[in-house]
């Protein structure tokens, strides 16, 4: 039993049932597939992390967002401004207590250079109802190339405790035609 | 032998220690009592996320949650193992305990910890979640406790290793440990790392509250967290499954298929573990996607092979237990005669069962380093770690727990029809809490939130109705959950205190004999499981391609 040694003093030379080693084998197959599934989505995929990421403080990453509002700003919405970059540009996303600075808004079908950094604690970046979810820390530039496939008005919902504020931090996003 | 204060158990013929035997009932009382204060909170936030109800103010709720997460994931589940481990060496080796005072001083020192930690969370300026990610800070104090708590476990890895030694010098027992045994050892091994881990972030933390260090990087910190945070979950999958096998054996008499391809399995947990905590990482900056990709599939799933080749096993065991006790009709005689009324070999299987088919998939899926982008944060995750944790662990700790009663506290339970549906109540409960986080999960809802309608803030979110619906659903299922897990508390407390002295009769429902004798040349006859397995095997599949295409459907992102 398995609560007393084990009867035969040299188990470890026993046979193993058939139906054990092909279970072993299905499975092992099966965990090789999961892994190259991983690897061909980085090749075929649409949906991947670049990892492009760089060391920032927080003070330059604000004045890298202030200067983007200064340029792109459109119009404002509960005083906080709303910003309508060129494709293919830099755009910088600030999460801090309890919200996300600015507005963005994006193209549909264009591809843009989305920065997101914290100013303070940990964030969640989590644009609704698309579902994408990233991790944002403070002093670390997080780069990620995406290219709005819907237009709307979006949510980005912090889904990373943040303190007290934490369920009111909302932001967000609008994809134009 | 050295020998001072033991009986002679009426089932087994074990040798049982007075001193191996009071540990293991202090550690299994108070981590009893800590699931009950702490699943108690879990009722609390459950209903504060029910959108209906909306119990608890955000203060509180967040509170409430920290207050969840420590008293169960660490306390509730390390004492109780620390009573599985010294169960597993002094009782199973026929052995004295090594080092009874040190044991005893590790106990306290986990006693004064979770007690330490418990006061700062509710003196309320510690709500920072189990998990206290830097840079928010809380009290010292509560970085203190938990040390205390890790050094007081160790010691008791200490212990259980060293009464593996003793009981090798005084010759306890013949050839090799039992399996159950050695799959303790593997959760002490992996222990070891686990709070050697949780000293390398835990002990620059406390540094920081204190002010004596200046900047923790956030990133470092949840890196090495989760290096702690996960191999955790990994001792506890090596403690539970060790209770699979447990109660297979003590209830049914059953043996393992082969004793070389289940301790394979758990080796593979050792060898892998630590490269599993990249899957807590995978939205995270820095890090690279090769990186990603082998850590957070432990070197190409060999550790998730491990638990497939248990989930084999384990009912592949018990099948071939009851066919060679006559129960041969169709494929599943075996299993429609099991003892379903007995509860330890009920909740014994239904953690088998939802910890396989909810936990594990579900784990396998979101681990998967671009699916993840769909799941991370989301009220998915405590989906799938109630799946794991509550009803693996929980669950088989709770059958443990049941045999515990007469074989070591020598008591029959009380209120043996409250006994028998408790497994059933907290296991349909808690697959109801599981399966509606995640799906409340997979439409976006965040963890962790007090108030998803953004009634308080200035821009608003609206999630679809079938959101607030699962989230409705997800605090119903937690009041049969919690009506279980108050059943399971009574009866054990009952059981205590009331219940009959079982004295040296011997104990019914307790097989206590090996009955299936095949020897492992022959071919076991497991046409049943083989067909559970298959099951299993075909929904992980679907399950997974059918995630991809989710992905696939979301903006693309480069
Ligand atoms: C009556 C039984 C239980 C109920 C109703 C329950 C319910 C919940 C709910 C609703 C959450 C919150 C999800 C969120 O807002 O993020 C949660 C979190 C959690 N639960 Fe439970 N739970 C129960 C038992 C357990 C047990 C037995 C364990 C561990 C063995 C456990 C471990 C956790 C952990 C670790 C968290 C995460 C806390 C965090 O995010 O910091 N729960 N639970
Ligand atoms: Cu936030
Ligand atoms: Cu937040």
């Amino acid at each position: 039993m398995a609560i007393s040694p084990p009867p035969q003093r040299i188990w470890w030379n026993l046979p193993v049932a058939r139906s054990e080693i092909i279970w072993v084998i299905v499975a092992f197959t099966w965990g090789l597939v999961m892994f190259s599934a991983m690897v061909y989505w980085h090749m075929e995929g649409e949906q991947n992390l670049s990892n492009e990421a760089y060391r920032i403080t927080p003070e330059a990453f604000a004045e890298k967002t202030n200067a983007m509002v200064e340029q792109y700003q459109v119009r404002e919405e509960s005083g906080i401004p709303v910003v309508h970059p060129p494709p293919g540009s830099d755009v910088y996303l600030i999460a801090r207590l309890w919200q996300w600075w600015p507005i963005i808004e994006f193209e549909k079908g264009q591809s843009y250079r989305l920065h997101l950094s914290s100013m303070d604690w940990l964030h969640g970046f989590s644009l609704q109802p698309v579902n994408i979810n990233l991790e944002i820390h403070p002093g670390y530039d997080m780069v990620i190339t995406v290219t709005p496939s819907e237009s709307g008005e979006f949510g980005v919902i912090c889904n990373e405790f943040c303190g007290i504020g934490h369920h009111n931090m909302i932001g967000k996003i609008y994809v134009t035609e | 032998m050295s020998d001072f204060n033991h009986r002679v158990c009426p089932a087994t013929g074990l040798r049982i220690h007075k001193s191996a035997e009071n540990l293991i009932k202090a550690n299994a009382f108070v981590s009893i009592v800590f699931l009950a204060v702490g699943g108690l909170f879990g009722l609390l936030v459950a209903l504060t996320r029910w959108p209906g109800v909306h119990l608890l103010p955000a203060d509180w709720f967040y509170l409430a949650l920290t207050a969840h997460g420590l008293d169960v994931l660490l306390v509730w589940i390390i004492f109780f193992e620390i009573a599985v481990m010294y169960f597993a060496s002094a009782v199973l080796l026929n052995s004295r305990l090594a080092t009874p005072r040190w044991a005893w001083a590790g106990f306290v020192l986990m006693i004064i910890g979770a007690a330490t930690t418990n006061v700062a969370v509710l003196q309320g300026n510690s709500s920072v979640m189990f998990t206290s990610y830097v840079p928010m800070q809380a009290a010292p104090h509560f970085y203190l406790g938990l040390i205390l708590f890790a050094v007081g476990a160790l010691i008791g890895c200490f212990v259980f290793f060293g009464t593996l030694v003793v009981a090798k010098d005084e010759k306890t027992y013949k050839g090799s440990i039992p399996l159950v045994t050695f799959g303790a050892m593997v959760a002490a091994i992996i222990a070891v790392f686990t709070i050697a881990s949780g000293a390398i972030v835990l002990i620059p933390t406390f540094l920081w509250s204190l002010g004596l260090i200046g900047n923790i990087d956030s990133l470092m910190y949840r890196t090495v967290w989760w290096a702690m945070g996960h191999s955790s979950q990994q001792i506890n999958v090596a403690a539970h499954v060790s209770i699979w096998y447990m109660v297979a054996a003590v209830v049914l008499g059953a043996r393992p298929l082969s004793e070389k391809v289940s301790r394979g399995a758990f080796l593979l947990y050792i060898l892998f573990l630590q490269l599993a905590s990249a899957h807590h990482l995978l939205a995270d900056p820095g890090l690279s996607s090769e990186w990603k990709i082998f850590n957070t599939s432990y070197a190409m799933y060999l550790a998730v092979l491990g638990s497939m080749i248990h989930g084999m096993t384990v009912p592949g065991s018990i099948e071939a237990a009851q066919r060679a006790r006559g129960f041969t009709s169709g494929l599943f005689g075996w299993l429609r005669n099991a003892p379903w009324g007995n509860p330890a070999f009920s909740a014994m299987f239904i953690s088998l069962v939802t910890f396989g088919f909810l936990g594990g998939i579900s784990g396998v899926v979101m681990g998967v380093e671009q699916i993840n982008l769909i799941i991370h944060n989301t009220i998915y995750v405590p989906g799938h770690f109630h799946a794991t944790v509550v009803l693996g662990t929980t669950l088989a700790f709770m059958a443990a727990t049941y045999l515990l009663i007469p074989l070591i506290f020598q008591r029959e339970l009380i209120m043996k029809k409250v006994a028998m549906w408790q497994p059933y109540l907290f296991g349909i409960g808690v697959t109801g809490i599981s399966v509606f986080m995640m799906g409340a999960g997979t439409l976006g809802v965040p963890r962790r939130h007090w108030d998803i309608s953004g009634a308080d803030s200035m821009f608003k979110f609206d999630f679809p109705g079938a959101a607030y619906l699962m989230m409705g659903l997800n605090g119903m299922f937690a009041i049969l959950a919690t009506l279980g897990g108050i059943m399971f508390v009574v009866v054990v407390v009952g059981s205590l205190l009331f219940g009959k002295r079982t004295g040296d009769k011997p104990l019914e429902g307790l097989t206590m004999t090996t009955v299936a004798e095949f020897g492992d040349a022959e071919h076991p006859k497991i046409p049943g499981t083989i067909v559970l397995v298959g099951v299993f095997f075909v929904s992980f599949i679907l399950y997974y391609f059918v995630n991809w295409k989710y992905l696939a459907e979301v903006w693309p992102l480069r």
